[in-house]
């Protein structure tokens, strides 16, 4: 019968060049690094079934989130109908009907039909009347949407006119499709459930130990794969303050010369990936803040990528020379100021109590300082305000003195492998010297690496960030608190605290107990805007050319809410950043960074 | 000659440096102290009639020879090991400066005498002659013996600038000159070929009144803006020390400093520079140094006549502010 | 062609410098040594013209506390050998130390003939000399100082050393090889080496030892260090102390009553 011929004509050339085409993909991803992503079978498939069926990360951009599941869903069902009617046509001898002929499944298509119909129009008109900030203008989403918009109206006007034309025009758009589906971003459409199936599970984590990657082959396959999930959505560019405040880092061009770099089409292929391909500043200017991960709906890695090309860059000394400066005292003195190492205590002078040295005499907590809070001036009032509250709280606490070294968590994230284990060995050589049962430290970076990435040393440790501590404390009624503190604030959740590691009620907690007012930011919790001092960032030289400093719209974004003048911080890093962004944005009068354990010394009266 | 206070001229360019007068001001005071004469050594070819300015000393030795148009350290130092052959001084002062560098350690070694660097005073009481020393960067101050078993024996010494006030070593006068003719191998392997003329900044920093200079306790490029801030509201103009250049912070017309330029303006603000004499010998003679510095024990204070104990960043822009709401409110003249 | 770089270890004066009991000197046990900065530059240069040109680098240090660490690193940057002259007693002064080089160099096997023997201008604590200058003097070699910039012609056998004179003048010396050459700064700033890398050129690396020479006048011309005692500065300066504010009004006083504001 010719209609069955014709039909296996087209479907052996769509789906030929379609396998060509995904085999390559297969045999270029298999020459690639290794990597082990098949632990925890149920947990993906939970995953996939939340994110990919249910769309989770999608919706957070409501209206184009519900029209994308919606064409997604209308594509499930038309993908399943047509898979059986190209069955059914292949085989016209088969004792089954045609997917239309079956009432539920009619019923159905026209549903998800009519729906998917509407989701493109909305799509459409997102696309070219009402386009966010910086959409990107793509030939590939203009022809998918209009091959989209073919399939389902066609099904549809064969379901209900019975034209032939229609159902051969369908089966065709869609054969087409299938086979220039893997030359296009719409790849993601079969990449997706793969790429969320073999996510990382370990949020945060950075990537073993290497030299770094520059060619195919030293990146991994999931790493790799992320440039063919990738749909080119822009969430993550939307997110990241490197890209919002004008830095050169797009996360999502990233993960275009990633798929540049699989298909062959990059010229980087040489080794020079790194440099050519994707420039220095691009790769330096991620503060590691983690929102593009958090965003992206195929669960895609753009941090772990850029750590690996700063491995590589570092390991032939290319930086800038502040980073360089600040890796070269880190690893003479264990601090990025060069500042002398006998002088990292020195800030407990201003006390009027002595903290007792963990080395000499045990303790129940170990405090664990930090660089920015032991050695800048502008953090010191704050450290020594968590000290008296540590003090009057009754805690027994010590800290390390002279043998507390940098922990090491951003060295790790610029790239420098080596010195961050230096770091590691020197710290964990003074935990072994003191006696302690578990650690705080109010500093979220340190508490990123220690918890995470130090081995335990006493038995089983525990690392807390003081805002878990104080919320136990207050849980239990053991934090004096004299007063209330009648006052609007805002809050700002750090990086390190926030989407590492999803403590985001302990400061609230602390916040209510002090009876403040708090006031959430637009961007809050796992939106949370980042100061771009993470990632090593603070380390380094300001670009040349730049829109806005992350810092600076976060506290324009603070005191734009109404009654409210102070804006607390459980950072260091953000208090020295946020005070720098307040005097550039002229906002001296308007507004006021306080740590919150300054807050809380105030409750205790 | 023997047994005097010797001082090597430093000539370059047609010019007696002014560390040359200090170092005539120190040879001064130590010559009549030890009653002995003070004897001046100038070495370069054809550059007689600069003796005159050496009046300070009681007499100038002229070294004339066509291979000392330049100071070249082991040229000079041939010459003057034949100079001294005859009669070797109780001291010799050689200034330590990007001109005279060298010279004194070959001087002391090719006559086997003592050579004490980092010099900045000098006794002699008979047999034992003391320096006091700036080492360390600054940070430490020695008292140094020229080891002598046997009797007192010539010392070399190499003078940091600022022992003493150049004028007070300033005398234009008609000197008793010695000429003393050597002999220099007319094979030297080492020949001046050009010099190279620092490019015109479009500020030229001998000619600020007011000067806001700026070393690493700046921090960050980009809180250079702040010492431009504070230099218009005084006035000034900003420059900084040889760390900032270096970085690319700034260029090298903005140098103070040993191998960039000396200046003397009305007022020198020093922000989070730590006062090596590298960078002190551009400026110490600033009519009033202002210092900021976190680190109390830096350097810097000690050619300082204010000191501020801080954090620059903090610091700089209160400071500016403070001046600008003195001005808001000052009257208009 | 083939340079040699003399490296020497100083105190770092980052932490505040103890004196020893006996006031005549530092604390050693207090302080940490640091490779001389000038040294470093040195060794730059080194590199950068082994880049330009080809050849090799030796590197020969002086034995000291955290003096391996510098070696492995500057084998790791890319010096082909390295050794360190071991043996001395502890407290010798600029002109041993040059002298120590210079014997070395002469005796120890494969470091004669060099083309360029390259080291840091003067080091914080080069009380009783210099050692390019000393050196050159021993092994009767030309010396020029306060480099920045050196090329080495085709021949190999004349370079172009640019030297600073005061106020930002250069000038640019031909100067015969060998030769040895006192660095200011490298041409690049000097390069950063991954800490893995250094630790790399420890495991797979060997730093080659060469024992002192006995110098034939013991002695040897040395400076008695009397008296050491620490700067302090604040007996200079007038200092302003209070709040930031306060600080800021006092120094605007002052600066308006001396009409410059």
């Amino acid at each position: 019968m010719p209609d069955a011929l014709y039909l296996w004509i087209l479907t052996l050339a769509a789906f030929s060049l379609f396998g060509y085409r995904v085999s390559g993909y297969v045999k270029t991803l298999a020459a690639a690094r290794a990597e082990n992503r098949w632990d925890h079978p149920g947990q993906r498939l939970k995953l996939v079934l939340v994110q990919v069926l249910g769309g989770r990360r999608l919706i957070e951009e409501p209206l184009i989130g519900v029209a994308h599941l919606a064409i997604f869903w209308a594509f499930v069902f038309f993908a399943a109908s047509f898979f059986w009617n190209l069955v059914r046509g292949l085989f016209p001898f088969l004792p089954i009907p045609f997917a239309d002929q079956v009432l539920w499944m009619r019923v159905a298509l026209e549903v998800f039909g009519v729906l998917g119909l509407v989701a493109l129009v909305v799509a459409a008109a997102r696309r070219y009347l009402f386009p966010p900030d910086r959409l990107e203008k793509s030939g590939d989403a203009s022809i998918i949407l209009g091959l989209i918009a073919m399939v389902l109206l066609s099904s549809l006007a064969f379901q209900w006119r019975g034209w032939r034309a229609m159902w051969w025009l369908h089966m065709v758009t869609v054969l087409g499709f299938l086979a220039y589906l893997p030359y296009s971003k719409h790849l993601h459409l079969l990449a997706a459930p793969f790429s969320v199936f073999f996510a990382s599970l370990r949020r945060g984590s950075v990537p073993a130990s290497s030299p770094g990657a520059s060619r195919l082959e030293e990146f991994t396959w999931r790493q790799l794969f992320g440039g063919l999930a990738c749909a080119e959505c822009g969430r993550c560019d939307r997110s990241c303050p490197s890209f919002q405040g004008g830095f050169a880092l797009s996360p999502k061009m990233l993960m275009h010369h990633l798929k540049e770099l699989v298909r062959g089409t990059a010229d980087g292929t040489d080794g020079n990936f790194v440099g050519r391909v994707v420039k220095r500043e691009e790769i330096w200017a991620c503060t590691t803040c983690l929102a593009c991960m958090e965003r992206c709906p195929v669960m895609n890695e753009h941090v772990p990528v850029l750590i690996e090309m700063r491995r590589r860059l570092v390991g032939e000394g290319d930086m800038d020379k502040s980073l360089q400066e600040a890796l070269k005292n880190l690893n003479r003195y264990g601090n990025s100021f060069g500042a002398p190492p006998r002088a990292r205590a020195r800030w407990t002078q201003q006390l009027d109590f002595a903290i007792k040295d963990a080395r000499k005499e045990p303790v129940q907590y170990l405090w664990f300082v930090g660089d920015y809070a032991s050695y800048d001036p502008r953090v010191n009032a704050a450290t020594c305000a968590a000290a008296r509250v540590f003090h009057k709280a009754g805690l027994d606490f010590g800290i390390l003195g002279d043998s507390e070294q940098n922990s090491g968590n951003d060295v790790r994230l610029a790239g420098e492998e080596g010195l961050y284990e230096n770091l590691q060995e020197k710290n964990l050589k003074a935990f072994g010297r003191a006696r302690f049962q578990e650690i705080i430290t109010t500093d979220p970076h340190s508490f990123q690496v220690l918890t995470h990435e130090y081995p335990a040393t006493n038995g089983a440790q525990t690392v807390r960030h003081h805002t878990q501590l104080l919320s136990d404390l207050i849980l239990r009624s053991e934090l004096p608190l004299r007063r209330k503190l009648r006052m609007r604030v805002t809050y700002h959740d750090p990086c390190y605290l926030g989407r590492y590691n999803a403590i985001f009620n302990a400061p609230r907690r602390v916040l209510a107990a002090l009876g403040l007012d708090l006031v959430e930011m637009p961007r809050n919790r796992t939106y949370s805007y980042c100061c771009g001092a993470g990632g090593g960032r603070i380390w380094m030289e300001d670009p040349p050319i730049f829109n806005e400093r992350p810092a600076v719209s976060r506290v324009n974004e603070a005191a734009a809410l109404a009654g409210v003048h102070t804006l607390v911080v459980v950072c260091p890093k953000d208090l020295v950043m946020f005070q720098d962004a307040i005097k550039t944005a002229g906002l001296e009068n308007k507004l006021d960074v306080k740590e919150l354990s300054e807050l809380v010394e105030q409750a205790m009266g | 000659m023997t047994g005097s206070i010797c001082v090597l001229a430093e000539q370059w360019r047609g010019q007696i440096s002014e560390v040359t007068y200090e170092a005539l001001a120190l040879g001064r005071e130590v010559a009549d102290r030890a009653g002995v004469p003070l004897t001046a050594i100038l070495a370069g070819c054809n550059c007689r009639e600069m003796t005159r300015r050496l009046g300070a000393a009681d007499s100038v030795v002229y070294v004339d020879h066509a291979l000392l148009a330049e100071m070249v350290p082991q040229t000079c130092a041939d010459a003057l090991v034949q100079v001294f052959a005859g009669a070797r001084p109780r001291v010799l002062l050689v200034p330590l400066t990007n001109i005279s560098l060298g010279i004194g350690t070959l001087v002391g070694i090719r006559m086997g005498v003592p050579v004490i660097n980092f010099c900045k005073d000098v006794t002699i009481s008979g047999e034992k002659l003391e320096a006091h020393c700036v080492m360390y960067g600054g940070k430490i101050e020695a008292t140094v013996e020229a080891g002598a078993p046997s009797g007192p024996q010539p010392a070399v010494l190499g003078l940091w600038p600022g022992a003493r006030p150049a004028d007070k070593g300033r005398a234009e006068r008609d000197v008793a000159v010695t000429d003393m003719p050597v002999v220099l191998d007319d094979a030297q392997a080492i020949r001046l070929c050009r010099y190279i003329e620092p490019e015109a900044g479009d500020v030229d920093l001998t000619k600020e009144g007011v000067l806001v200079a700026v070393g690493r306790g700046i921090q960050d490029r980009g809180n250079l803006p702040l010492a431009e801030e504070l230099a218009k509201a005084l006035g000034g103009a900003v420059c900084g020390s040889r760390p900032v250049i270096d970085q690319g912070w700034l260029p090298l017309s903005r140098q103070v400093g040993k191998s960039g330029l000396t200046v003397k303006p009305k007022l020198y603000v020093a922000l989070g520079i730590s006062g090596a004499p590298e960078h002190v010998e551009g400026m110490k003679d600033a009519g009033l140094i202002v210092a900021v510095n976190s680190d109390a024990r830096a350097p810097i204070f000690n050619v300082a006549h204010y000191g501020i104990v801080g954090d620059v960043l903090e610091t700089l822009p209160a400071l500016t502010a403070a001046l600008e709401a003195r001005k808001a409110a000052a009257p208009h003249a | 062609m083939h340079i040699l770089v003399l490296l020497k270890m100083v105190p770092d004066v980052v932490e505040d410098l103890e004196i020893a009991s006996d006031g005549r000197g530092l604390d050693l046990d207090y302080l940490r040594m640091i490779l001389s900065e000038s040294d470093d530059h040195a060794l730059e240069q080194a590199l950068l013209l082994k880049e330009r040109h080809g050849g090799k680098v030796t590197v020969l240090a002086l034995d000291a506390p955290e003096v391996d660490d510098a070696l492995f690193t500057a084998a790791a940057k890319g010096a082909d050998r390295i050794l360190k002259v071991v043996g001395m007693d502890a407290g010798f002064t600029t002109r041993q130390a040059s002298r120590f080089f210079a014997q070395v160099i002469a005796d120890e096997p494969g470091l004669l003939p060099v083309d360029l023997i390259l080291t840091g201008v003067q080091a914080i604590d080069d009380l009783d000399g210099l050692v390019a200058p000393l050196v050159a003097d021993e092994l009767r070699m030309p010396y020029l100082g306060i480099i920045t910039g050196i090329t080495v012609d085709g021949s190999g056998k004349t370079a172009r050393a640019i030297k600073e004179f005061p106020s930002g003048v250069r000038g640019e010396f031909e100067v015969k090889l060998p030769a040895v050459l006192g660095v200011q700064a490298a041409e690049k700033p000097p390069r950063y080496v991954p800490v893995a890398k250094v630790r790399a050129a420890m495991k797979s690396g060997k730093i080659e030892s060469a024992e002192v020479p006995t110098l034939a006048d013991g002695g040897w011309l040395a400076v008695n260090v009397v008296e050491m005692k620490r700067n302090e500065p604040a007996s200079h300066a007038e200092m302003l102390g209070g709040a930031t504010d306060q600080v800021c009004n006092t120094l605007c006083g002052i600066l308006a009553g001396r009409g410059l504001v």
